[in-house]
């Protein structure tokens, strides 16, 4: 009796969820969006660790937007304000510790999970036809983190975020012709400023989140469109059930990798936890020392550096020589020649999809001449990312045979070289490269 | 081609290791004691908070730490009002100082900074060694040097304000040891401790929500360890028919 009553009422919401579901239907396309999305989305069966970082990515974005509300309810964008409300934050606010902390931790770990996104994408050759919008979306979305990280980094007004800003801001000065006028209007001041952090504030929270929001719909329709890559680098849509029209590598995504993506979710949190309630600053790479000092725009901090994440490229702006200028025809010295290689050294990634000339994607069936120059890029790169992290000087000088020249900076010269050489000789020896048969299916 | 590519990264990793290496060597940074730092010592955070109000808070400030936050430390309103409160403060206030920054900067040459969060920019072991480093320097303008705080001058601004409880150290410029050249009121080892407590309780100020995050971090570890066998079964269970 009372079995049937259960039944009868679960049929009644059923179907009071069905009409309203047929209601949105005739009005939004919701249910289409969940099938073509989610439920007949289908993705390869063999996807890896790797591809955990595109959902992390994704899910780090939310708790930065989300962290980043509740701050700035308490956060006053005032170079007299900034750093008192911050310490307001992580003492009197409640929970604005484990906000604030959430936030801090949150943009490295952004950084971290899109390098290993972006490393899975050059491993597996994701960027190849007919995947090269996704990538170029990609890079967009890699450009305006850089830009939400450097602008919400003066947020807090310690002094690495004021000179940090006041070097970075005053590269644009080094372009030629323009440059002074650019680094101004930047600021809006001579030097960095209250005028500055205000600005700053709006793009942080304004401008940039909506190109990025923006950004991440487009990467992913375009994904979405074409279909995933996979570690095997075969295209599933080649072969298909024919009755079904379904691929025979491809699995729905909702349930299988929802469920999936969910064990990754929850490793990233026990660490994304792990660094929150035990070790915030990191040693000092998530939250600089540093950066518990008030700004003062008298006192220059004897070595600045930029943020882990930054300072692959910051090594090859200090490793390039300025131009020494030419007297006779009035061209004064300048430091352009570092200002561009440090641009052109995160621009080149989106060139990739035209120098891999390859016959094959993933690195599983190409030779190893490709492996070698990928393990050195990826040498270089850590490397370049050491360095850029310690002054100049960190390892002394060589001797007068050499000109006394710094060490460090000789060393990341070499690795610099060897970091666009990766890019520029790929034409090259990804087509020399002794590549394997790649199978029909995809393998395990 | 391939072995010369070889070759030339091994060579590079050598020379990187090589430098690496020298440089460990040609490290001379000044040595920082280790501070005794023991959060979960309310009788220390007591005493150092104790040293803390009544010498530093007279030029530092602490704009951003309230007195009964000092709760936390095990001390009841009551005792924070008859012990710590002198001049009329509320016990929801800010530990804040009279000492108007401009005039400071004319005394010292600089104003005295903020202590609110002076370990997380120093470090525990900076300040524990800079308080025990303070020596007479008749060159100096306040009669004091201190090699921590600049170890190519050894100039300070801040004359030693605890010098009646360590007495007088001298620098031996042969050795370029610290030597005791006039006890003061603590033996030694005292004062160490009683640097101790004060170095405890500016490291329990940089952050009190420290123990709190801690605490925390434990139950939501926990919490995500058994969310991951739930959800690890989960994917299993959907997952049995792949392959």
């Amino acid at each position: 009796m009372t079995n049937k009553t259960n039944a009868d009422k679960k049929s009644l919401v059923a179907n009071a969820l069905g009409q309203g579901l047929e209601w949105v239907d005739a009005r939004f396309p919701l249910s289409s969006n969940i099938k073509a999305h989610l439920t007949e989305y289908y993705a390869p069966k063999n996807f890896n660790f790797w591809y955990f970082f595109g959902s992390l990515s994704l899910l780090v974005l939310v708790l930065q937007i989300l962290t980043g509300i509740f701050l700035t309810m308490h956060y006053k964008p005032d170079a007299m304000l900034a750093f008192a409300s911050v310490e307001y934050i992580m003492r009197d606010v409640p929970w604005g510790w484990l906000i604030r902390y959430m936030h801090s931790t949150g943009a490295s770990m952004f950084f971290v999970v899109v390098y290993l996104h972006m490393f899975r994408g050059i491993i597996y050759g994701s960027y190849r036809t007919p995947r090269e919008l996704i990538w170029l979306f990609g890079v967009g979305i890699f450009l305006c983190l850089m830009g939400e990280a450097f602008f919400g980094y003066l947020l807090p007004w310690g002094q690495m975020s004021y000179w940090g800003a006041q070097v970075i801001v005053n590269l644009f000065s080094a372009i030629p012709f323009v440059g002074p006028d650019v680094s101004e209007w930047l600021r809006g001041d001579y030097l960095v400023s209250d005028a500055t952090l205000n600005r700053f504030f709006a793009f942080h929270v304004i401008a940039l989140p909506f190109v990025l929001v923006g950004l991440v719909v487009a990467h992913i329709i375009a994904l979405h469109e074409v279909g995933s890559n996979n570690p095997d680098g075969i295209e599933i849509k080649k072969l298909k059930d024919k009755k079904t029209g379904i691929p025979l590598d491809g699995i729905p995504f909702h349930p299988y990798y929802t469920v999936k993506d969910i064990v990754g979710v929850v490793v990233f949190l026990m660490v994304f936890s792990t660094i929150i309630f035990f070790a915030p600053e990191m040693g000092g790479y998530f939250l600089e020392a540093n950066n518990f000092v008030p700004a003062n725009p008298l006192v220059t901090p004897a070595h600045i550096a930029p943020v882990w994440y930054f300072t692959p490229y910051y090594s090859i702006l200090r490793a390039v020589p300025p131009f020494p200028g030419v007297g006779f025809l009035g061209i004064p010295p300048s430091l352009f020649p570092g200002v561009a290689a440090m641009g052109l050294s995160v621009l080149v990634f989106a060139l990739l999809p035209w120098l891999d000339k390859s016959p094959v994607k993933s690195i599983r069936y190409r030779g190893r001449l490709y492996k070698q120059w990928l393990a050195a890029f990826v040498v270089s790169f850590i490397v370049l990312g050491y360095l850029g992290t310690e002054p100049s000087n960190v390892w002394g000088q060589f001797g007068p045979w050499l000109g006394n020249a710094e060490r460090a900076t000789v060393v990341a010269r070499i690795f610099m070289l060897v970091y666009f050489a990766f890019f520029i000789l790929m034409p090259w020896y990804s087509k020399k490269d002794k590549t394997l048969a790649v199978p029909e299916r995809v393998t395990g | 081609m391939k072995n010369t590519i070889k070759l030339g990264l091994s060579v590079l990793s050598l020379f990187s290791a090589l430098l690496f290496a020298q440089h460990a060597l040609a490290n001379t940074a000044v040595h920082l004691d280790k501070a005794p730092i023991d959060a979960s010592n309310h009788e220390s955070l007591q005493r150092g908070a104790r040293t803390f109000v009544n010498n530093c808070l007279n030029c530092h400030s602490a704009n951003y730490m309230r007195y009964n936050r000092l709760q936390a430390i095990g001390l009841s309103e009551k005792q924070i009002k008859d012990n710590l409160l002198f001049a009329g403060e509320k016990v929801g206030d800010t530990m804040k100082v009279a000492i108007n920054p401009e005039e400071a900067k004319k005394w010292f040459g600089v104003a005295p900074p903020d202590l609110s969060v002076e370990v997380r920019a120093r470090g525990a072991d900076w300040v524990y060694s800079y308080m025990r480093a303070f020596y007479r320097d008749e060159t100096s303008t306040t009669g004091w040097g201190n090699c921590v705080f600049d170890p190519v001058s050894c100039k300070v601004s801040m004359p030693h304000v605890l010098y009646q409880l360590q007495g007088e150290q001298i620098m031996n410029h042969e050795t370029h040891q610290l030597e005791l050249a006039k006890p003061g009121k603590l033996a030694p080892a005292e004062y160490d401790a009683l640097v101790g407590d004060l170095t405890n309780f500016l490291a329990f100020m940089a952050e009190p929500a420290k123990q709190q995050r801690n605490h925390l971090g434990w139950i939501v570890l926990l919490f995500l360890a058994v969310l991951l066998v739930l959800a690890y079964k989960l994917k299993k269970a959907y997952w049995k028919d792949i392959h």
